[in-house]
């Protein structure tokens, strides 16, 4: 059967599941529709979470990124990872003994200030908007390459599945299509790489394939460190980043994974205290399955590459690299004339420019697995995309119908007219989500840097302090969101929209990119927040308790009770 | 539960998330970034130390630190007795 038949058959099948479920698992309450009900199984929420986190960049452009970064793609895989062990240990369980809704709830009660509360409404609502344009890019582009349709009937097709579970379903529906889209993503990455790392070194482990022997029998990384010094690019394993860059980058990573709305949200939706800590661990695993097979990928990939094209005549060239540049994604030039690819470092006489997604995408072809295969990871990047996009419309519409609507304008509402408006507000968010993705911004890929920065300088240091310091209180937790805002904001705005040009390590402040800077606005907002604290009136006597009681897990299940 | 016993649990929460997240921080900033080019000299199999902390062993040792710290909690839940039913 051909790849196109497969990739029918295979994301048909995959859809089928996914509405199915949603039907079955339909919210009848604002309870269901914002936290699932609070009744979600912690491995379950560990599944949900790991799919809601991984989105079309992780499936399809990390591994490419990595194998273009080398070592320094490391910032990626510790960044995107290690923000888990803050969740779990700093916040997860303190927020689902707190046991509201949303995170601007924590931050608006903790802080008892409509101000905060808006504060945080704004971010939330940035920080998810500029993640959704992404992940709908990603369905249109999984579309057109692997169906054939134009990407805007693509993007059309993922908006009216989105719409389906996640207006019909909220967190309930979303959280049980999130454990199938897992499972689909996780088993469409695996197995090309199971079969690469048995074709290249013999090991069916890619983890290990990483370090073991190709059939030359040179380590697999010391023969991709002489490609690399051969073609003029730096060590495969050492990278060229500035130490400083690469400690700051994958702190704001972290701090920002460990702020991000979307998955703080999905931690209210388990039982119990212990749970949430379960939960965050069980996320983890998950996630870690993927993160620790992409370097592998990556680094299997690189080689495969340079060895089938560099020096090759163009006549000669494996027939991936024509499929692949007649979609654009590889683009060549015999700059020279002497009728080989010259794949090098050097810009000026670089002859072969792939695009980093074809690591992943072209990986099964270029290897020579089964069509099906190929047709998996067109399910794989699809449900990747999907579910982090529906997670994200859930943060979209619970911060306007909850955090708005209810708490900041009209109190009184009832509960069936804010499931109504909960409901209207997801569809609202999936039009909207859908027009980006046919009309992207062309700033897309800069904004991303924007919303971790933002997490990590504004939710990040106000939730941490709000449980571990009693006497933070309103003033200080307001001025340092503000200062960290600012500054983070400022600074990328500077460098990514206002004066492109300058941006090079020369210019920067200590040599911290616009990507790492992030870490900076996290120190800048809590040394705002602690002086300032102490210099204004101690937070109110019920403020007070209220910390004393999250950081009791006893009693979660009433303070669940809305 | 008392004030003092109340005390005494955070206190010992915040012993367990220090231990916890300075092996955090050595594996991830210290193996996998500051001492990396130091630890690049050792060798296990094809990898280099500090290259192999900083794309592969930093997240195990992630996934295991969190199991670890939800046993711990467990216990110390118990122990104090604000455990849940």
């Amino acid at each position: 059967m051909s790849v196109q038949t497969w990739t029918f058959i295979l994301v048909g099948l995959s859809f089928a599941i996914y509405i199915g479920i949603a039907i079955w698992s339909r919210a009848g309450s604002t309870k269901e529709f914002y936290v699932a009900g609070g009744g979600v199984h912690p491995v379950a929420n560990g599944m949900a979470t790991a799919a809601d986190w991984m989105s079309a960049a992780s499936f399809i452009s990390m591994a490419g990124l990595i194998s273009f970064m080398g070592y320094d793609g490391a910032v990626y895989l510790m960044g995107w990872t290690g923000g888990y062990v803050l969740l779990a240990l700093l916040l997860a369980p303190y927020l689902r003994k707190f046991g509201k809704f949303t995170v601007p709830d924590f931050i608006g009660e903790r802080y008892y200030s409509q101000t905060a509360r808006i504060v945080a409404v704004i971010c939330a609502l940035f920080v998810s908007f500029t993640y959704i344009a992404g992940q709908m890019r990603g369905v249109g582009i999984v579309f057109s390459r692997f169906l054939e349709v134009p990407i805007n009937l693509g993007v059309l097709i993922g908006m009216a599945i989105v719409f389906v579970y996640a207006v019909l379903g909220g967190m309930k529906g979303i959280t049980y299509t999130q454990v199938a889209q897992y499972c689909v993503l996780i088993f469409a990455f695996l197995v090309p790489a199971i079969f690469i790392s048995l074709q290249m070194t013999g090991n069916p482990i890619p983890q290990l394939g990483f370090g073991s022997t190709l059939s030359d029998g040179t380590y697999l990384l010391d023969k991709l460190d002489g490609l690399n010094q051969e073609l003029g690019f730096s060590l495969y394993t050492e990278g060229s980043k500035p130490m400083i860059d690469v400690f700051c980058i994958t702190a704001a990573l972290m701090a920002g994974t460990a702020g991000l709305p979307h998955v703080i949200v999905r931690f209210f939706t388990v039982p119990r205290v212990k749970d949430a800590r379960s939960s965050a661990g069980w996320a983890l695993l998950f996630i870690a399955l993927l993160y620790t097979t992409a370097p592998a990928v990556a680094a299997f990939a690189r080689t495969n590459m340079i060895q089938s094209v560099a020096g090759v005549n163009y006549d000669k060239l494996p027939p991936w690299v024509k499929n692949w540049s007649d979609t654009g994604l590889i683009k060549m030039e015999d700059k020279n004339g002497d009728g080989a690819v010259q794949y090098v470092a050097d810009k000026e006489a670089n002859e072969f420019t792939p695009d980093r997604d074809i690591m992943v995408l072209a990986n099964p072809e270029i290897a020579n697995l089964p069509n099906w295969v190929i047709a998996l990871v067109a399910a794989g990047g699809l449900a990747a995309a999907l579910s982090t996009a529906a997670g994200l419309l859930l943060v979209i519409s619970s911060a306007i119908s909850h955090d708005l609507l209810k708490n900041a304008i009209n109190p009184n509402i009832s509960e069936r007219g804010e499931l109504l408006a909960a409901r209207i507000a997801a569809g609202v968010a999936v039009v909207l989500a859908g027009l980006l993705g046919i009309y992207p911004p062309g700033f897309v890929a800069q904004v991303v840097a924007f919303a971790f920065g933002l997490a990590a300088s504004s939710f990040f240091p106000a939730i941490i302090l709000g449980v571990f310091d009693k006497r933070t209180n309103m003033q200080g937790a307001i001025s340092g969101m503000i200062a960290g805002i600012v500054f983070t904001g400022g600074y990328i705005i500077y460098f990514k929209f206002i004066n492109p040009a300058a941006s090079v390590p020369a210019n920067w402040l200590f040599g911290i990119s616009p990507e790492g800077i992030g870490t900076i606005g996290m120190v800048i907002n809590m040394l705002f927040t602690v002086v300032i604290s102490r210099m204004t009136p101690e937070p109110p006597e019920r403020i007070q308790h209220l910390v004393e009681d999250i950081r009791i897990p006893r009693g979660a299940g009433n303070a669940q009770a809305h | 539960m008392s004030k003092t016993n109340a005390q005494a649990y955070w206190k010992e929460n915040l012993r367990y998330l220090l231990i916890l997240l300075l092996i955090w921080f050595a594996v991830s900033y210290g193996a996998g970034i500051l001492f990396a080019d130091a630890l690049n000299s050792v060798r296990i199999g094809g990898f280099k130390l500090g290259f192999w902390f900083a794309q592969q062993g930093s997240i195990y040792v992630f996934v295991v630190l969190i199991f670890v710290y939800v046993w711990l909690m467990n216990k110390l839940d118990e122990k104090y007795d604000v455990h849940e039913q």
